[in-house]
């Protein structure tokens, strides 16, 4: 076992260097020439400041713009705080607790509140907690189920958001890879360009 | 019916294509031959050689072999620990991480060396990017290597004829890392950034709204993460964050590169025994279990949370255009994967000992869930880990021409080599060591009210998480139900050792069994053969994995998820 010792050492160190210092800083480099809105988090900035990134949701509960869907995260202290994109995380709350039933029923009861006319159940995506917490995306049919909401507060023409709406949308790779999703927080943000 | 289906058919299609040619190049490598990388990457190999003072062709015993490769993994335990106890001081720390608490590091240092990526702590709040790149990265660099290295071994005692030596261990290593490992992770980690996945040593960046966004170097750490069915998340909401996995395409690839190099690791070892119908053969096994624990959980989690169908919600899929859904189980899911690619990276991460997870598993349905805790507890051989699911299934092999040749009444032999009474050992001990640990541990937990108080979920739930983080740990794959609060000492010193004892209870004996072969002639094939590249000997080997993992594991699952789905409604 003595004999390899030395090799045991070297090899140790050299691979080290190699695989956790040359080549993440590598990747690094590499990724900054190549792809660097990307790899510094493809932030979308409006007058100058950083608004967000585009593959993090925030947490919008005005009526008058699109909601995402809820967010289990919490802050340092465990208290929640939707879309805290500093600790990621998801409710882990299993299909048999009762909490899960109780928390999607008040989700309900918040989004009928706020549109009391509307019509049919809420698709599934609006009303449970994403596995990040972070989800930037919900469905084309939970966009669609808040168009008349948001619609009314901003005073526009029901036609012309659900058009924006389905300008937004984004299919499955190649027709199977994922799901079509639209984006919440550019969908929020074409909105306040619209008039 | 939902495109579900038809991603997972896409996805077992573009699998299987390309471990062919993986599996062919990664025979040349393990072998020694020239490569087209070997221009580039040649004179690197040989100033390591001479820098670690040995020859190529420097043979290892089966114990010399075992120690170097323990060697080198406590050696990294070391490091890890250090570098997580002083990270506060040392450099590319933007966000002032404290030094990590002692049992906390000393679980994941041993989480790491033994490629299980259990995480009791979340990457952006508890490590440095230093910590995660030197540490972390190292690691899921070597741990899948000495895998592979511990797979060839194995291979040669098989091919090899009346000697000893099985190799060299750091040759092994060091031709894993640097022509099979490194090059695809650092294309891939390229292309993950292209999809959206970070890379920076930046601070975290504050938003005009007060929103603070995680940063780090994730996409190099990543790629290597699926690539060597590592499955430690940089953040610790792992593939389900949008900056480790942005895109349907990031899903994806991510996704075959969880059981790329396992599947064609099936097809080297039949070109390395000079017979490529039994590669084939144990690829085949490995697929026909896969498909089936694959369409089980995809069904499961489709169709929702029956418990969720009295409220005014809609499950159901829709593609009509404009109010496309997905519907289906969708706690704790991302979105833009849908619950048909969540139950896919699901059962493929823990085929393969990857633990990674781009959904909740606490939150998926109790059938959905029960689908990643079997195949953990099947060993991790459909796929399973690099280099470890391929020596874990010849370990079910050999059990496999052990219960045929009983049938017929002739010693048995496996590609030439008799397997006699230590063989047979070896195996039982390799096979059943982690099936004890978990059994053992989780009845430990249960028996134990602390223990019992990091439970999250009420009713057979809760034994589930329980026996999910116990499976999970002792066969190395590291995924969790997340709402069990694991970081306590209990759990962190507990589960650290059934890690422990699913990696060296493992390979050692599983080079001892190799040290055995290796000394043995060759038998010439026989009218009493049991041929083991045949549909009929696949039969035997799903039979015979299945068995055990059923036999040992049903009263545990009965009285988890399958009472928990009997319940719901």
């Amino acid at each position: 076992m003595n004999t390899q010792l030395r090799p045991a050492l070297v090899s140790f160190l050299a691979l080290s260097l190699l695989t956790g210092l040359a080549y993440p800083l590598l990747t690094t480099g590499l990724a900054k020439v190549l792809f660097p809105h990307q790899a510094l988090g493809s932030l979308v900035y409006r007058d100058g400041q950083v608004l967000g990134s585009e593959w993090i949701g925030q947490s919008f509960t005005a009526p008058r713009d699109f909601w995402g869907r809820p967010s289990a995260t919490v802050d340092a202290n465990n208290k929640p705080l939707p879309y805290n994109a500093a600790n990621s995380g998801g409710s882990n709350l299993a299909p048999s607790n009762p909490d899960l039933h109780n928390a999607v029923q008040a989700r309900i009861a918040t989004l009928k509140a706020a549109d009391p006319d509307a019509q049919g159940p809420v698709p599934v995506d609006l009303v449970t907690a994403s596995g990040s917490g972070l989800d930037p995306h919900i469905s084309p049919a939970a966009a669609a189920y808040q168009v008349r909401r948001v619609a009314k507060a901003r005073g526009l023409d029901e036609a012309k958001v659900r058009d924006l709406v389905v300008a937004q949308i984004e299919g499955p790779a190649l027709g199977v890879i994922g799901e079509s999703r639209v984006n919440v927080l550019k969908l929020n943000l074409a909105l306040d360009q619209l008039r | 019916m939902s495109h579900a289906w038809l991603q997972n058919l896409l996805y077992l299609a573009l699998l299987l294509g390309l471990a062919f040619p993986l599996g062919g190049f990664m025979a040349r490598v393990l072998e020694g031959q020239r490569t087209f990388l070997h221009p580039v990457l040649g004179p690197i190999e040989r100033g390591l050689y001479r820098l670690m003072g040995i020859r190529e062709d420097e043979d290892m015993d089966w114990k010399a072999y075992a120690w170097s490769i323990t060697l080198i993994k406590l050696l990294g335990l070391v490091a890890v620990f250090l570098l997580m106890k002083t990270q506060a001081s040392l450099p590319l720390n933007p966000e002032h991480q404290a030094n990590v608490a002692t049992d906390l590091s000393f679980n994941t240092a041993v989480s790491f060396i033994t490629n299980t990526n259990w995480q009791a702590y979340s990457g952006e709040t508890t490590l440095s990017y230093l910590t995660q790149m030197l540490g972390l990265t190292v690691q899921n660099f070597l741990s899948a290597a000495t895998g592979i290295a511990v797979l060839v071994a194995l291979i040669r005692g098989i091919t090899r004829r009346s000697v000893t030596g099985l190799g060299n261990a750091w040759v092994d290593l060091v031709r894993s890392v640097l022509y099979i490992l490194l090059p695809m992770a650092l294309v891939f980690a390229l292309f993950l950034v292209s999809q959206g996945v970070i890379q920076n040593l930046a601070a975290y960046v504050h938003t005009s709204s007060g929103q603070v966004l995680a940063m780090g170097p994730a996409a190099s750490q990543i790629a290597i993460k699926m690539l060597g069915t590592n499955g430690g998340g940089f953040f610790g909401a792992n593939g389900a964050h949008p900056f480790e996995n942005s895109s349907p395409l990031s899903n994806f690839t991510q996704m075959l590169a969880i059981l790329l190099i396992p599947a064609a690791l099936c097809l080297a070892f039949g070109q390395m025994v000079k017979d490529r119908r039994q590669g084939w053969a144990l690829l085949a096994a490995m697929s026909l279990i896969f498909v089936g624990a694959l369409s089980v959980c995809t069904q499961a989690e489709v169709v929702g949370n029956p418990a969720l169908n009295r409220l005014a919600v809609s499950q159901v899929a829709s593609t009509v255009s404009g109010a496309e859904q997905p519907g289906g189980n969708m706690e704790g899911k991302e979105l833009r994967f849908g619950p048909g690619g969540s139950a896919l990276w699901a059962t493929a991460t823990t085929a393969a000992s990857n633990g990674s997870v781009n959904a909740m598993h606490d939150s998926f349905t109790p059938l959905g869930g029960l689908v990643p805790l079997w195949l953990m507890q099947l060993g991790e051989v459909v796929f399973g880990g690099v280099g470890s699911g391929l020596y874990g299934m010849l370990m079910f092999a050999l059990v496999g021409v052990f219960i045929g040749g009983l049938m017929v009444g002739r010693t048995p032999e496996y590609l030439g080599k008799k397997v006699e009474a230590f063989e047979m050992k070896m195996a039982s001990i390799a096979i059943l060591l982690p099936c004890a640990a978990v059994l053992i541990g989780t009845a430990a937990s249960v028996l134990n009210p602390s223990a019992m108080a990091a439970v999250s979920n009420p009713g057979p739930h809760g034994f589930t998480q329980i026996l999910y983080a116990w499976s999970s740990s002792a066969n190395n794959n590291g995924s969790a139900f997340a709402g069990l609060s694991v970081n306590t000492h209990f759990y962190n010193y507990g589960l650290a050792l059934a890690m422990l004892l699913g990696r060296f209870g493992v390979f050692w004996p599983v080079l001892a069994l190799a040290g055995s072969l290796v000394q043995k002639k060759h038998t010439p094939e026989g009218l009493g053969t049991l041929p083991t590249h045949t549909p009929l000997f696949v039969g035997v080997l799903i039979g015979v994995v299945l068995l055990v993992g059923a036999l040992t594991f049903i009263p545990a699952l009965a009285l988890g998820p399958i009472a928990e789905q009997l319940a719901l409604r």
